[in-house]
C-alpha cells in the first residue's frame, strides 16, 4: 500500500520537474507593482519636507545647513518602503523604483543625500520652497487675508456668491481685542 | 592543512540559526520562503539549525526588544567562532519605524556586530538570497551611498543676465 503510494507520489514530483529558480544566475522580471528603493529626483524636488512629515519610520531628514541650503537625507537602513513619500510628494521628485538588491555590509550604502537652494523668508529667515506656498498667500489665493496675524484672525475678502448677510456681518465687523 | 580545509568548507556549509527579536513575523516568512523548493537555499549549503552552539551564522529578525535583548546577547555568544550576522529586515537594520520607541533598542546593530544588512520590509525571497550570495562572494554589492545637489542658483536673475549677455554679443561684434 504504502509503495503505491509512493510511487504515485514519485509520479506527482516527476511533473513538474526541477522547480528551483537558480537565482544569481537567472534573475525574473520583478512584478509591476513592487516598491523597491525610493529615488529621488533632486532636479524636481522644491524641499517642502512632506515626504519627511508623512514618513512612519521618520528616515527622511531635513536639515538646514544655512539661510539658503537645505540638506534633505534619506536614510534607507530604516526605510520600510511604503512608498508614502512618493504618494505625498507634490512634484512627483519621489518614484519607488524596483531595486530590491541592496543587501550592504555597511549602513550607510543606503542612503541619499540632497543639497537643495532654497529661498529664505525675509522675516525669520527660514527656508521655504520657491512656489507660493507660504501660509499667507495660501490664506490668499482662497480668498481669506490675515486681519491680525499675532491671534491668526481671519477675514474674507470675496465670495463667490453676493450674501446680504456676509455683507452685514463686514460691516458690523469688530476687530479682535486683546482681553 | 585541516586549517585550509575548515576554510574552504566554511563557505560551501554554513549553518544558520535563525533569531527572531521580536519582529512580526514577516521576515521569519520570508526566511522560511527560501527555505522552501523554489528559492531552494540549501544548494548554498545553508542549513538551518535549532540550536545556536551548531550554527555558524545568526539571521536575526526584528528591532531588539527590551525583553529578548540578554537572550540575543546569550545566543550570539553562543555561536562558536567565526560567525556571522545577517540583519534581515528594516526592523533590523535600523529599527524600522520604532526606532526610538521606548521598549526596543533600534536595529541590532547596537547589541552586536552585523556583517550583513538586507533592507526591506519584509524583504523579497530574492533580496535575502542576493544578501547570502553577497557573503558567499556569488555577487557584487550594488548599493551605494548617493549624493544629489541642486547646482542651479534659485535667483532668476542670473540666467536673466546670462541671457542678457548672450543677446548683447550681436551688439559686440557690430562695435
Amino acid at each position: 500500500m504504502w509503495l503505491t503510494s509512493k510511487i504515485k507520489q514519485l509520479l506527482m514530483v516527476m511533473k513538474p520537474g526541477v522547480v528551483t529558480l537558480d537565482y544569481p544566475n537567472e534573475r525574473p522580471p520583478v512584478p509591476a507593482n513592487l516598491r523597491g528603493q525610493p529615488v529621488f529626483d533632486h532636479q524636481k524636488c522644491i524641499g517642502c519636507g512632506g515626504c519627511s512629515d508623512h514618513c512612519p519610520s521618520r528616515c527622511i531628514l531635513v536639515r538646514d545647513v544655512c539661510q539658503e541650503l537645505r540638506v534633505m537625507l534619506y536614510d534607507g537602513s530604516r526605510c520600510t518602503y511604503c512608498g508614502r513619500c512618493a504618494d505625498i510628494c507634490p512634484e512627483q521628485a519621489i518614484t519607488m523604483s524596483n531595486s530590491f538588491e541592496i543587501a550592504c555590509d555597511d549602513k550607510d550604502d543606503i542612503t541619499t543625500r540632497m543639497e537643495l537652494f532654497m529661498m529664505s523668508c525675509q522675516r525669520c529667515g527660514r527656508c521655504y520652497e520657491m512656489e507660493k506656498t507660504n501660509a499667507i498667500d495660501r490664506i490668499n489665493l482662497k480668498g481669506f487675508r490675515y486681519d491680525n496675524l499675532e491671534q491668526r484672525a481671519l477675514i474674507r475678502k470675496t465670495s463667490e456668491t453676493f450674501s446680504t448677510e456676509l455683507l452685514k456681518e463686514s460691516d458690523n465687523y469688530q476687530r479682535p481685542s486683546k482681553k | 592543512m585541516l586549517k585550509n580545509l575548515c576554510k574552504r568548507m566554511f563557505k560551501k556549509s554554513i549553518w544558520v540559526y535563525h533569531c527572531n527579536t521580536g519582529a512580526c513575523n514577516g521576515c521569519d516568512i520570508e526566511i522560511l520562503n527560501i527555505l522552501t523548493p523554489f528559492y531552494d537555499v540549501e544548494r548554498f549549503g545553508i542549513k538551518l539549525v535549532a540550536s545556536p552552539r551548531h550554527a555558524d551564522a545568526m539571521l536575526i529578525s526584528g528591532a531588539v526588544t527590551r525583553p529578548t535583548l540578554p537572550l540575543v546577547k546569550r545566543a550570539y555568544e553562543a555561536i562558536p567562532n567565526p560567525k556571522l550576522v545577517f540583519a534581515i529586515g528594516s526592523c533590523a537594520t535600523g529599527g524600522g519605524a520604532w526606532f526610538d520607541t521606548y521598549n526596543v533598542t533600534g536595529g541590532v546593530d547596537k547589541v552586536l556586530g552585523v556583517n550583513y544588512y538586507i533592507p526591506g520590509c519584509p524583504p523579497r525571497p530574492e533580496a535575502i538570497l542576493y544578501g547570502v550570495a553577497l557573503a558567499l562572494g556569488l555577487v557584487d554589492k550594488q548599493a551605494a551611498p548617493v549624493e544629489l545637489k541642486q547646482m542651479e542658483f534659485p535667483i532668476d536673475m542670473y540666467e536673466r543676465n546670462e541671457a542678457w549677455e548672450k543677446r548683447n554679443v550681436i551688439y559686440e561684434l557690430l562695435k
